[in-house]
């Protein structure tokens, strides 16, 4: 078996065990899964950017913001998505997640690095803005109330039966990207992030690659955003404000940028950690900015990246006890 | 909308903008000498906030409290730029000590008390605490070491998560010694008045925030221009490589200017605490606002700063008044044109 079935195989388990164990741990830790799988969403559709084509984006909470503020509009204000039209809701969320990052995308693309970084938080305030200030359509500083979940033959009022379509979504978003990143579309993106420049020489045209990549990053963000607003219930602007752009960037950081299941792994650390100990202690932040400065400082691959670091570190011991071994005769 | 609604709006997106150019300024010579992309700095604003509440709480001086904050706030980005931004020699070390007795700290307050309270007293058990979180961290501090930390300075990705992070510190750490409530600065009697202008009752506070920030702007800006120093920064945020190989000790130069631009942004978070108020949450209110001021001006340009200040202030009161559904969309939108444009801002260098 290669490294690379056996990581499939332990994903595929842990998904299994996720869907047996959860249902059973009681009505906390079934909401807290299944908000932090809405989340992954988000973290693994940034992982394309960041970890695949390198594009560090600061904004990827604007598309997360267009899903929800669409299912909540739409429910609240035109009763729509709250039977069988749901789906219509999943779909519309993720067809405006894409045409957002297909209009943003226009103007992103022409920055790199540091500018990139500050483009993505400039549009991303233009959406919060927009949810903050236009109080007719997005309820302003109070946000927009849901009310119940969908009722369609399934009920999704039933946390756990709401927790297993949360489930299939994150199972179906993570097989999709996996798809992604292993066709030879993803591979250009690898190649992208490597060395723009080669790949350009090769003939690829690196901008539509990395646009197209952008949209699809974008529509995942949608989708992960009209099942955060079902989730909650409520959508505010503090779902679209900046923090929430730097929260997916340290979960897929944290797990290990590049790697996808990194996002997942980032998010239900990052809001099990946050959801336990706010219900313990009031300094919980402590903890959070701790994570954030301690996997920057020493967890530059992240969680995923470990056991290659370790494996480094195994290797470089014995090669100088080896150069000892040859140094005593001498 | 007659003559005296433009002519108050247009002061108040001006003395807006004197405030805004405060906190700009600090990051944009940030950027130019050290590019690095600083989260923490609406922080700055919010700490320099409370440390002057807690000074005209105390000394009952307003005055007092502005050179205060400051300095204060410099020795804090001073210490965080030494120890985490750019480390080197025994920073290094101090820096892991530092970061270990934190991690043993949240492990005591979260496991609570280990041992049974052997000395007597509030003072015996505080130093029975200490004694545990010391122990703590000798293991961690020695993990630490083995790994070694990444180096930051060349990714701007890094840059962003770590200043964060030292966000959410400083955010929880002012909850915790402040609390949450909305506290108000309050000036002296003297600017609590109006001054009348050309028939316009205008408040005296405005016109003190605008001339502070013309006063500091010229001095600055005099400094820059003028002296061996500002040469000396000038040259740094040129090209920082060819400036060491002339022998100037652009470490030193950035050190510098890291405190001086936490110092400003905390001046700002003093004058702008009078009128916006002192918040939890202000610190990232703060921040978006102060980027769109550096980016609209170009990184790394005082004069760019001033102007982008200006701009974003007038831009922000006239969006407000004329169409408050998008007032914020109108502040923003521009920043994404100019970036898409000329990334490097209207006044930046190539």
């Amino acid at each position: 078996m290669t490294t690379q079935t056996i990581k499939i195989v332990a994903v595929a388990i842990a998904m299994v065990v996720l869907a047996l164990l959860v249902p059973r741990s009681g009505n906390f830790v079934v909401l807290l899964a299944t908000r932090a799988m809405t989340f992954a969403i988000l973290a693994m559709s940034l992982d394309i950017l960041l970890g695949f084509t390198g594009l560090a984006s600061l904004g990827q909470a604007a598309y997360f913001g267009m899903g929800a503020y669409l299912a909540a509009i739409l429910v609240a204000k035109y009763h729509v998505g709250l039977g069988w039209d749901f789906w219509l809701v999943v779909v519309l969320g993720i067809l405006c997640g894409a045409a957002l990052a297909a209009f943003f995308g226009l103007f992103a693309m022409r920055a790199t690095g540091t500018y990139f970084l500050m483009i993505t938080l400039a549009l991303g305030q233009c959406i919060w803005g927009l949810a903050y200030r236009w109080s007719s359509m997005t309820g302003g500083d109070n946000g927009l109330n849901l009310g119940a979940r969908p009722d369609f033959g399934l009920n999704l009022s039933d946390p756990i039966v709401y927790f297993y379509l949360v489930f299939a979504f994150f199972g179906a978003s993570l097989l999709l990207l996996y798809l992604l990143v292993r066709s030879p579309f993803g591979l250009t993106l690898m190649g992208i992030r490597e060395r723009e420049l080669r790949m350009q020489i090769l003939g690829y045209n690196t901008w539509l690659h990395k646009y197209v990549a952008f949209i699809i990053a974008g529509a995942f963000g949608g989708l992960s955003g009209v099942l955060w607003a079902y989730t909650n219930g409520i959508v505010t602007p503090e779902t679209v404000v900046l923090t929430t752009s730097v929260d997916a960037l340290l979960m897929t950081v944290l797990g290990g940028a590049g790697t996808l299941i990194g996002g997942a792994i980032g998010a239900a650390i990052v809001f099990g950690l946050r959801e336990y100990l706010s219900t313990l202690v009031p300094w919980w932040q402590y903890v959070l900015g701790a994570i954030y400065v301690m996997t920057i400082l020493y967890l530059p691959t992240g969680l995923m990246g470990i056991p290659a670091r370790v494996r480094q570190y195994l290797r470089s011991n014995r090669e100088q006890a080896k150069k000892k071994l040859v140094s005593v005769p001498s | 909308m007659n003559t005296q609604f433009w002519l108050v709006q247009a002061f108040n997106g001006v003395s807006y903008g004197a405030l805004l150019f405060l906190v700009g300024a600090g990051l944009s010579l940030i950027f130019g000498v050290m590019r690095i992309v600083n989260l923490s700095h609406g922080s700055y604003f919010l700490l320099g906030g409370y440390v002057a509440l807690s000074v005209i709480a105390t000394t009952g001086s307003w005055a007092l409290s502005i050179p205060v904050a400051a300095i204060a706030i410099a020795m804090v980005g001073l210490v965080m730029e030494r120890l985490f931004l750019r480390p080197e020699g025994q920073f290094v070390t101090i820096r892991d000590a530092m970061l270990a007795l934190g991690i043993a700290l949240i492990f005591r307050l979260w496991i609570g008390r280990v041992f049974p309270l052997m000395l007597p007293g509030a003072t015996g058990a505080f130093i029975q605490a200490a004694v545990v979180v010391v122990i703590l961290a000798i293991p961690v501090f020695l993990i630490l070491r083995r790994i070694s930390a990444v180096a930051i300075e060349t990714d701007t990705l890094r840059q962003v998560l770590l200043t964060v992070g030292f966000a959410f510190l400083f955010q929880q750490a002012a909850l915790d010694i402040w609390g949450g409530n909305n506290m108000d600065i309050n000036p002296p009697p003297l600017l609590t008045q109006s001054v009348v202008f050309g028939g316009l009752f205008l408040p005296a506070y405005r016109v003190f925030m605008i001339a502070m920030a013309v006063i500091i702007g010229i001095v600055l800006w005099l400094v820059m221009e003028k002296t061996r120093m500002g040469a000396v920064v000038r040259a740094t945020v040129d090209d920082a490589q060819m400036a060491r190989g002339i022998g100037i000790d652009t470490n030193r130069v950035s050190m510098f200017i890291f405190a001086l631009g936490a110092g400003m942004a905390a001046l700002g978070g003093v004058i702008g605490g009078a009128f916006l108020g002192i918040y939890p949450g202000l610190d990232f209110e703060m921040l978006p606002l102060a980027f769109a001021v550096v980016i609209i001006g170009g990184m790394g340009s005082l004069g760019g700063a001033a102007i982008g200040a200006l701009l974003v202030g007038l831009a922000d009161n006239f969006g407000k008044a004329l169409f408050p559904e998008i007032s914020y969309f109108t502040l923003y939108a521009p920043m994404v044109l100019i970036l898409a444009i000329k990334p490097t801002g209207l006044f930046g260098r190539e």
